[in-house]
């Protein structure tokens, strides 16, 4: 670990934070989310959070604004010792968010929504309407939205959602405000308007916790940085005292290159081909090809399509035109049944939803798509249970008490090795990954990488899906970016760098 | 307005001024002022029950008790007024509203302190509290000359040409709607029940939330037992057996979306008339009154597939020119 | 996490050492002291006849209750099931009225248990309603036809044969309903906890969305648990009509609330995703002892419905209090 970096006072600026965390440690079943992390915001200036996924972000964002409380740690503000026994304290302190998904309410309307828990009261303690339709105007004009005040939430869309939730944060007279990936789901024009925003809010005073994964931005609007990594704070210091390399350096804590176990394979016949893939309101005009040994990634923005059009692939959602070949003919996939039977699995993005069934033991994760394998007419056959189980998991290098064992005792990494492990059994020729690696340890993200790349290698077909860029750069022969629904652009080659990656995902120097 | 029209609301009174039209057409007499208020007045218990889970399933939860709850305080009223008719009135009302309080705070509590689904907590009050009817009165019925003329007489005491029962639901859809519109209480009922996830993030407490809904919805049923047993003039173990589901079935036919959090006192006020209606009309045209039960559980099945088709879920929306159409 | 080295052992307790602390022993243990408790309590208990009659108190409730097992782990819940009875029963009253065979009566009451299974199914998996609501109207909906068909009149004059599924006796005291409650019991257990459609009963129930992930037909699993419910109404049906010999539309009135708690006491988690069939089966003899223990003591039925009450509120609530007890 490395030491903090000691902050020094700059000229002009503010040196007393605002608020200040230290020692916070927050621990989930065996898991460590946040290890004693301190962190320091200043009135009037932007602190860039950066770290990667599962370094910790999300949950500092839940102690600050009282969500969860820490098992440990201090937190001050003006240098008062204070707590925040649930989120109405920390609203009472000043600390607003911007939370990454949106923590509305559709059934309300835009002005409540911004003033939900602190309405302006009239007599009798009755909610003000017309006080708070006034209001929320104010505000929304302020940030120059143009919506009515008394339109219910759910006719919006998603970029003006996220007004609202802005709106929101300003309806408090914040004196931290909290940033949660803000740019993440908006276009270029409506980032542009939330950097004047960030700007404003700075002018006003504020504190400003801005959480990005894109350097660009962090760059532009940054004054000060804090990196987390594995739930600890590994720097912090003034944007004018770091460049892009150091910021990475500190992030991932080792040299890129070196962690992605890429091994030299051939690449064979073609096995997937989807043609004109398309969904009325998610992605459109999908062709591509994938080949043997082959391992294609999928970068792009959150929010980009990518997840959307791989569900399609496996059967979860019905796509309105287009086709699935599986060597060259036609595969009729119309559910997950469907796409297992022709080869394709699909490792999600949301392993407790969608990947590992909590509460059933190890084995039987496993072998679940598989049970026709091992099963006789319908009637299980546990040894032959225990049997498929045993030879993946430990493959896989599973760490486990015992195969019995429920999958929701197990570490994030180990129960995405259960997943994996379940996927392989039923020997497939295609194998979809969704952010494989997304809030894993290191040491699990490795053996993920690590048995990818045998997988690879052995013939099989591997799409990885994922937002890392060093992932995408280290893992895959051939990459296909998406924006908006769309392809925005194919690489391979010499022309996988970070940049050519970013300025396709975000629409830079493209034809919108 | 043409949001009004569209609306779950409009609908309703579309149907119901087409049911009435159709009724009067061969029974003018149904439509005549006198027998519709007789309608409302025979409809008020309804409204009042239905007021109260409105609340609760908006909240994400479901209220199976509120009969139960109405029959039990109704006997201890009548029972009291029997033995001692030298009690007030009004000291009556403040037993029955109290009582069905703590009914309904008991499920409450277990709802929200001890996370059991409301469903399981609900059927088990339900069978204890019309258990606990049969223990106090012996399986014994209260009658009409027991009870005192003043017991009896409240709820058909007309005030400016409606019975008292007409005007106690008529204040109750009023309060309610205030209280729906213009409190944080009644706001954090749709919040609660539309987002739990966010409403914890806006410093909501989703569980006591819960409980405000289910004390509310016990309270109405304990003030609804004490005006049934009077109106009637009878208290006995079975009263309103079943009703639950007709007031479940109201907020169902009213909009109210099981999921939570979608919903409208007037559409429940509806949804209750609705069903007043019918049950009122059928011996009229000469249906037999079984008809009933079947009607009911047919609206709830009816009402709870539109429920769904019109609130099914979209996507995220990710394609630019599919965003302004969705 | 747990370290361990390469090789990962099948089981850490033994299967027998998990048994001996699992729900179902704890149960049975209960059973058995209700047993003493009863036998001790009455002179009449301990009889060979009275014993037999006893099991009438559960048979039906229980073979409902090993479908409606499967359905709550699964996640959903049919609160129809009494008033699929009396709308079979009203079913095979009207078409005795016409001097119809046993077999055809059989055929009708099983026939209209499977639609009015069907019909929950469709909605809830066909068309993605709640089952709760779903059931809560089709409960009316059933039973108001069967008012509608009897209004207060009663359906009588079952052709003699037909007497036998509620009242014959295969052996000596064992009943034709306690043989085939006993024959449910094994078939259910076999198909929940030793077939492939039992293992995926279990993964919807824990995580619906992670089993559709995983290549289950989710809906088609939901369906037939739908089905097998009506099925085992329509049997039910079957057996207290011909041990009543008579049909009216208030027939087995309540029942639903007496299987949902038949199913939550023998261990099933009303959030699904847990339970077994044994467990089921000992809550079918704790609640029949006891109604009818309570029953020769002379308590009326409506009082056992407060027992039955507390008991459902009580089994949940116990372990949630003792946890949050432990926590402090």
């Amino acid at each position: 670990m490395l030491q903090s970096a000691e902050i020094g006072p700059a000229s002009g600026v503010s040196t007393t934070p605002v608020m200040a965390l230290s020692g916070i440690t927050k621990t989930f079943p065996g898991v460590r989310a946040l290890s004693e992390v301190s962190l320091e915001l200043y009135p009037g200036q932007v602190t860039a959070l950066v770290g990667e996924n599962g370094a910790g972000k999300s949950t500092i964002v839940k102690v600050l604004t009282g969500i969860l409380q820490p098992n440990e740690g201090r937190i001050e503000i003006d240098g008062q010792e204070t707590t925040f026994p649930t989120a109405l304290h920390a609203t009472q302190a000043g600390i607003t968010a911007i939370h990454q998904e949106t923590v509305l309410f559709d059934e309300l309307t835009v002005a409540e929504n911004i003033f939900i828990g602190h309405a302006p009261r009239g007599r009798f303690g009755l909610i003000d309407w017309p006080a708070m339709r006034r209001k929320a105007k104010d505000i929304l004009d302020r940030i120059d939205a143009p919506l009515d005040p008394m339109m219910p939430l759910k006719e919006l869309g998603i970029a003006n959602k996220h007004l609202v939730a802005i709106a929101r944060a300003l309806s408090v007279d914040a004196r931290v405000v909290i940033m949660d990936e803000p740019t993440a789901a908006l276009s270029q024009k409506e980032i542009e308007e939330l950097y004047e925003l960030v700007e404003r809010l700075k002018s006003e005073g504020r504190a400003i916790l801005f959480i990005s994964h894109k350097f660009d931005e962090i760059f532009r609007i940054a004054d000060r940085y804090t990196v987390f990594r594995d739930g600890q704070q590994v720097g912090a210091g003034l944007m004018s005292d770091v460049d892009e390399a150091e910021l990475v350096r500190l992030m991932v804590g080792r040299d890129v290159d070196h962690i992605f176990p890429k091994s030299e394979h051939r690449v064979g016949d073609t096995v997937l081909q989807v043609e004109g893939f398309a969904h009325p309101t998610e992605f459109d005009g999908i062709n591509f090809e994938l080949r043997k040994g082959e391992i294609l990634g999928f970068y792009g923005l959150v929010g980009a399509g990518r997840s959307e059009l791989m569900q399609a692939i496996f059967g979860i959602t019905r796509p309105s035109g287009g086709k699935i070949r599986i060597d060259g003919s036609d595969a009729a996939i119309h559910s997950p049944a469907d796409a297992i039977a022709n080869g394709i699995v699909y490792v999600p993005e949301d392993r407790g939803k969608q990947g590992a069934i909590m509460g059933l033991p190890i084995f039987q994760n496993v072998t679940l798509p598989s049970l026709s394998q091992t099963s006789n007419r319908g009637f299980l056959r546990l040894a032959e249970e225990f049997k498929l189980a045993r030879e993946y998991t430990e493959r896989l290098d599973l760490r486990a008490a015992s195969l019995d064992q429920d999958v929701g005792n197990l570490s994030g990494g180990n129960q995405q090795k259960v997943v994996i492990a379940k996927w392989l059994a039923t020997k497939p020729r295609v194998i979809i990954l969704d952010e494989p690696t997304k809030g894993i340890d290191i040491g699990s993200k490795a053996a993920v990488h690590a048995f990818m790349a045998e997988l690879a290698a052995q013939g099989l077909a591997v799409i990885m899906v994922s937002s890392e860029i060093p992932e995408i750069l280290g893992m895959s022969d051939r990459v296909i970016v998406m924006r908006e629904g769309l392809i925005a652009a194919e690489i391979a080659g010499g022309d996988l760098t970070p940049e050519t990656l970013v300025r396709h995902a975000a629409g830079i120097g493209a034809k919108p | 307005m043409t949001q009004f029209l569209k609306s779950r609301e409009a609908l309703l009174i579309a149907v119901i001024v087409a049911l009435l039209a159709l009724i009067a057409s061969r029974f003018p007499a149904f439509i005549e002022p006198s027998n519709l208020s007789k309608v409302f007045n025979d409809t008020s218990p309804l409204i009042l029950l239905a007021i109260g889970q409105t609340l609760v399933i908006l909240t994400r939860c479901i209220d199976l008790s509120v009969a139960a709850n109405l029959a039990l305080t109704g006997m201890v009223c009548a029972m009291l007024n029997a033995s001692m008719p030298g009690i007030p009135i009004p000291v009556i009302l403040a037993i029955a509203v109290s009582m069905g309080a703590v009914m309904g705070a008991i499920n409450g509590l277990l709802v929200w302190t001890l996370s059991i689904p409301p469903i399981v907590v609900t059927l088990g009050t339900m069978t204890i509290y019309r258990g606990i009817i049969f223990v106090i009165s012996g399986g014994e019925w209260v009658n009409s000359h027991e009870m005192s003329a003043a017991f009896t007489g409240f709820p058909r005491a007309e005030v400016l040409g409606l019975p008292m029962l007409s005007w106690i639901a008529i204040i109750a859809v009023a309060m309610f709607l205030l209280v729906i519109a213009r409190t944080p209480l009644g706001r954090a009922f749709y919040a609660v029940g539309g987002n739990p996830n966010a409403a914890v993030y806006t410093g909501l407490n989703v569980g006591r939330t819960q409980f405000w809904a289910f004390v509310i919805s016990g309270t109405l049923a304990g003030l609804t037992g004490y005006l049934w047993v009077a109106r009637y003039a009878v208290a006995y173990v079975d009263i309103a057996g079943g009703f639950e589901l007709e007031v479940v079935a109201a907020c169902v036919i009213g909009g109210i979306s099981i999921a939570g959090g979608a919903g409208t006192i007037l559409g429940t006020l509806l949804g209750a008339l609705f069903l007043g209606i019918v049950k009122n009309a059928l011996p009229v045209i000469g249906i037999s009154p079984f008809w009933q039960l079947a009607i009911s559980g047919s609206a709830i099945v009816i009402a709870v597939a539109f429920n769904a088709r019109a609130s099914r879920t979209k996507g995220r929306i990710i394609l630019k020119r599919a965003e302004g159409t969705a | 996490m747990t370290d361990v080295a390469r090789h990962i052992p099948d089981r850490l307790d033994s299967p027998a050492a998990r048994l001996l602390k699992s729900w179902e022993v704890l149960l049975l243990a209960v059973a058995v002291a209700i047993f003493i408790a009863n036998s001790l309590a009455s002179p009449y208990f301990l009889n060979a006849w009275n014993l037999s009659d006893a099991t009438f108190n559960f048979t039906e409730k229980a073979m409902i209750a090993f479908a409606m097992a499967l359905l709550i782990i699964s996640g959903e819940i049919d609160l129809s099931v009494a008033s699929i009875i009396a709308l079979a029963s009203t079913a095979m009253g009207a078409a005795a009225q016409f001097d119809v065979g046993v077999v055809t009566l059989v055929l009708i009451g099983i026939g209209t248990g499977l639609i009015c299974g069907a019909f929950n199914g469709v909605l809830v998996t066909g068309m993605g309603l709640p089952s709760i609501v779903v059931t809560i109207g089709t409960m009316s909906l059933f039973r108001g036809i069967s008012y509608i068909v009897l209004g207060d009149q009663v359906y009588k004059g079952y052709p003699s044969a037909f007497a036998y599924f509620g009242q014959g006796y295969v052996w000596w005291v064992i009943s034709f309903e306690f043989v085939l409650f006993a024959a449910l019991a094994v078939i259910f257990g076999i198909l929940l906890h030793k077939t492939n459609f039992g293992r995926a009963v279990y993964a919807i129930g824990n995580n619906p969305t992670g089993a559709l992930f995983s290549g289950i037909r989710v809906r088609r699993v939901k369906f037939i648990l739908f089905l097998l419910t009506g099925l085992m109404s329509g049997i039910a049906a079957i057996c207290l009509t011909s041990r009543l010999g008579s049909t009216r539309p208030s027939i087995a009135f309540g029942w639903e609330l007496e299987v949902v708690t038949m199913v939550v006491l023998g261990g099933v988690s009303i959030l699904g995703g847990s339970g077994s069939i044994p467990g089921v089966v000992i809550a079918a003899f704790v609640m029949g002892l006891v109604t009818f223990g309570l029953g020769l003591l002379n308590v009326p039925g409506i009082v056992m419905s407060i027992f039955i009450g507390l008991l459902l509120i009580a089994v949940i609530a116990l372990p949630r209090l003792w946890q949050m007890w432990r926590f402090w």
